[in-house]
């Protein structure tokens, strides 16, 4: 991998692993970006009255917070990162399908991303980040039309990423890879990139039309001009809501890899575990009405996709089990890849029932626009994609980099971030259920002591996210000497060298067995990092 | 509603809790008693019960189809008010609720109601999307520029509850509350008669209709260029195109704005668009003008203060017609 130096070597790169860490660099600017809009909007909460910037910065803050986290940092972390460096790997390919294809779009990213740093710095946007017609089209005087010029391009990088992994998986697999042998974490970004082609130009066709609206006044959302606002939603939703399996299905993929590789075992109902993937991702766009249960939508409409939402459940509740039973007579490691993936699991479980409760018309209509729906999509989102983005970089840090993180350090920001993020985002689904509406930047003073509560989490939480992204760096220097296995994991990934030569394989590897098959791993060597 | 919407809370959380506790249990339980005890440890591997993947679908999804039925019947009758209810017109604008009683009483940001009796308000916005959110009655509904959407509620409790925007309307979207007062029956009728005079939202509707010059073509007696609007009110009209469609609160909103959109058969496009000459609270105005002209059987539908609505307001619009409630007029 480190075959070339200097920076153009690293900005003409070809190779899915270098790709992969530019990704990665990039994604933690957004990420630590999207996290220090959070850090400010969760101090302004403290008070109700709302003294420390103005409504108007308040709602720019949420907005950006909102388009940086999902379109910068959320959709991209997971795939472009671990999923370019490692998919390939897995199925003992050298590269993608299109390596030229794969740098193109990590340009497209930073592209979209300037256009939104853009919009910042210029005067930032209000919108919040679903551009809700017609306050986005007729209404707002923020930089509306570069942040979702941003958002547009960020979409291709999107796009070619999706298409690039579904070619390989379907051509670039190694002999003896067959479609049953995959490690799960391949299934997962297999789904995920059917919903990456297939959701995101609906996204970008409503950009456009969102564009022609505010410009030329063309009259699709604006009632006054005989559009309807509410198409709008239909539209953004029928992208934004498997979009959020875009971002949770990798991470699924991921803890199904930690799971069976810190218990030593094949991950128990392989065939569901990965059919629940691909059930999620086509279920995914049958349900985007939810979203709209008091939006004036039809109440027959509603009853279909409530009843269409509780059938997404089920794929779900498959994984958890099944992970749960991978357990079963394991031999259970307690490293910190692990600890993480105890901790998805949890806290995605407690994101996934209470998507049961929104899901329910009754209780959907009371709670809609509340703190409850900002905690349920926290724990969906932080809880389970970014516990599972940390617990991969964790996991997978040794082969990447060639060194060791610090084990201790590791396993105590793990423990901060699981309970800094409960104490965060707990409170939130009482606040909800009690009626605090979201996006509010003064409120009534009865959910002030929620309000401190949930920011002396989110302290808690941002403590837990810097002491990682500290030792990683440290790590780079100073950490142990990573050898080719440290975890005993039995994917192709750990049959090459830390970190993997430049066409990640000395010879092509012959598969013969499926995926996770510890007895081929263990009887040999076990080394211990 | 409240209280039902909580039970099917407490059944979701019983769910919840039970499956949060068995995987937190199970977790616990098998990490601690498979931990790894030697580097060289090799399990075996426990193959799939195809009867378990059944077992964990299957109970699960009964489950959440008690969810789903028991929401949707919540859903359902949330969205049918009843005949008796007491109507009330809110228009929501950039920051604030605008609020109008049938018998002229007009408020902003605050809202009172009778206890005990179903209120059902019809609603619509001058810009953005907002919603009309009480969270003490569990209650939530979006206010979209361009269309009326309802919402109803029967208090059952006097006192004061929060009235809240909730959806996402711009700067001062988190001021834009408000508070709902219930008071007992007879206190909101000293209330909503009291107030600075100005008659009922039929009058001030029919005060509208002369200045616009409407009367001009609209004749009690169907004489003029356009169709009468005596009896029109609930009355399925048949249009141009074939289709008939039902005179509620959205058609004739529309008529008025957008008079080219559903042209009555038999009759011309002739009618220019009161668009940007009427204000959301003057359709609201004009409708119950309309309304008004509907003769009234002894207890009446709609608000139960009737006689607020002083009949003769206007001379003449008060002609008697026989069947008007009936299916779609074939006279026309």
């Amino acid at each position: 991998m480190n075959a070339s130096y200097g920076i153009k070597s690293w900005l003409l790169t070809k190779d899915h692993k270098r790709i992969g860490l530019l990704y990665l660099a990039t994604i933690t600017l957004f990420f630590f970006l999207g996290g220090a809009f959070a850090t400010l909007i969760r101090i302004e909460l403290l008070t109700p009255q709302g003294d420390l910037v103005s409504s108007e910065t308040y709602n720019k803050l949420f907005t950006m917070h909102g388009v940086v986290m999902i379109f910068f940092f959320l959709i991209p972390s997971i795939p472009a990162t671990l999923g370019n460096f490692f998919l390939p790997m897995m199925i003992g390919a050298r590269d993608l399908a299109f390596p030229k294809l794969n740098l193109l779009s990590w340009y497209l990213l930073v592209i979209g991303g300037l256009f939104a740093l853009f919009a910042m710095l210029a005067g930032g946007v209000d919108t919040g980040w679903t551009f809700y017609t017609p306050y986005s089209t007729s209404y707002s005087n923020t930089w509306v039309i570069a942040t979702a010029i941003g958002i547009f391009v960020a979409g291709f990088s999107s796009i070619l990423t999706g298409l690039n992994f579904i070619i390989t998986v379907h051509t670039m697999r190694a002999p003896g890879m067959t479609w049953f042998r995959m490690p799960l974490f391949v299934w997962a970004h297999y789904a995920t990139s059917l919903i990456q082609v297939l959701g995101t130009p609906v996204l970008a066709v409503t950009i456009v039309l969102v564009f022609c609206e505010r410009y030329f006044h063309i009259g699709i959302f604006d009632p006054a001009l005989g559009g309807d606002p509410v198409l709008f939603q239909h539209l953004f939703w029928f992208y934004s809501h498997p979009a959020v399996y875009i971002m949770i299905l990798p991470a699924m993929g991921v803890i199904s890899e930690l799971v069976s590789t810190f218990a030593r075992k094949p991950v128990f109902g392989y065939g569901f575990v990965a059919f629940s993937s691909l059930a999620i991702a086509v279920l995914g766009f049958l349900v985007w009405g939810h979203h709209l249960f008091v939006s004036t939508q039809s109440v027959y409409a509603g009853l279909i996709f409530s009843f269409l939402s509780y059938f997404v459940a089920i794929p779900s509740a498959i994984k958890v089990f099944n992970w749960t039973a991978t357990l079963y007579k394991g031999s259970i490691s307690y490293a910190t890849p692990m600890l993480y993936a105890f901790g998805f699991i949890g806290l995605f479980t407690i994101g996934g029932l209470t998507g049961l409760f929104v899901a329910s018309l009754g209780i959907d209509v009371h709670v809609t626009d509340t703190y409850f729906v900002i905690a349920h999509f926290h724990y969906i989102m932080v809880g389970g994609a970014i516990m599972a983005y940390l617990g991969g970089m964790h996991y997978w840090w040794p082969k990447m980099t060639g060194r060791m993180y610090p084990e201790g350090w590791a396993k105590l920001s793990a423990l901060v971030i699981f309970l800094g993020f409960n104490l965060t985002f707990f409170p939130q689904f009482i606040l909800g259920y009690l009626g605090m509406p979201r996006r509010y930047h003064v409120y009534p003073p009865e959910f002030q002591v929620l309000h401190v509560l949930s920011t002396a989490g989110a302290s808690v939480l941002a403590v837990g996210y810097v002491i990682p992204m500290v030792y990683f760096v440290w790590s780079l220097r100073y950490g142990a000497i990573a050898p080719a296995n440290p975890w005993g994991a039995s994917g192709l990934e750990w049959k090459t060298a830390s970190p993997p030569p430049k066409h990640n394989f000395e010879e092509t590897p012959i598969v013969t067995h499926g995926a996770y098959d510890y007895s081929h791993v263990i009887g040999e060597e076990v080394e211990v990092g | 509603m409240a209280p039902q919407v909580d039970h099917l809370l407490y059944y979701l959380l019983a769910v919840a809790t039970f499956f949060t506790l068995l995987i937190f249990v199970a977790i616990f339980y098998f990490a601690i008693r498979y931990r790894r005890r030697s580097e060289k440890e090799l399990p075996h591997a426990v193959h799939t019960g195809m009867a378990l993947e059944i077992v964990w679908s299957v109970i699960p999804f009964g489950l959440t189809m008690i969810m789903f039925t028991w929401g949707a019947d919540l859903y359902f009758r949330g969205s049918r008010p009843p005949d008796n209810a007491l109507q009330i017109y809110v228009v929501g604008k950039q920051w604030m609720w605008k609020l109008q009683h049938m018998e002229g009483r007009r408020e902003i940001n605050e809202l009172h109601v009778p206890l005990g009796r179903p209120v059902k308000l019809t609603m619509t916005s001058e810009d953005v999307i907002h919603s009309f959110f009480v969270p003490d009655f569990r209650m939530k509904q979006d206010v979209v520029p361009g269309r009326y959407s309802t919402l109803w509620f029967q208090p059952t409790k006097a006192g004061k509850y929060h009235l809240f925007c909730a959806e996402y309307c711009g700067t001062n979207h988190s001021r834009m509350i408000g508070w709902i007062y219930v008071m007992e029956p007879q206190d909101y009728q000293t209330w909503v008669s009291g107030g600075s005079g100005g008659g009922s939202l039929a009058d001030a509707g029919g005060k509208l209709f002369e200045s616009l010059a409407c009367a001009n073509c609209h004749h009690p007696d169907g004489s003029g260029r356009c169709p009468t609007l005596v009896g029109l009110f609930g009355r399925n009209v048949l249009l141009s195109t074939g289709h008939v469609v039902k005179a509620d609160e959205a058609y004739i909103r529309e008529s008025i704005l957008q008079p080219n959109a559903k042209v009555v058969a038999g009759y011309q496009p002739i009618m220019p668009t009161f668009q940007g000459l009427v204000t959301e609270e003057g359709v609201v105005q004009l409708i119950e003008y309309v309304r008004s002209l509907n003769p009234k059987p002894v207890g009446a539908e709609g608000s139960g203060q009737m006689p607020a609505l002083t009949p003769g307001v206007v001379p003449g619009s008060q002609r008697p017609r026989v069947g008007t409630a009936g299916p779609a007029p074939k006279e026309r």
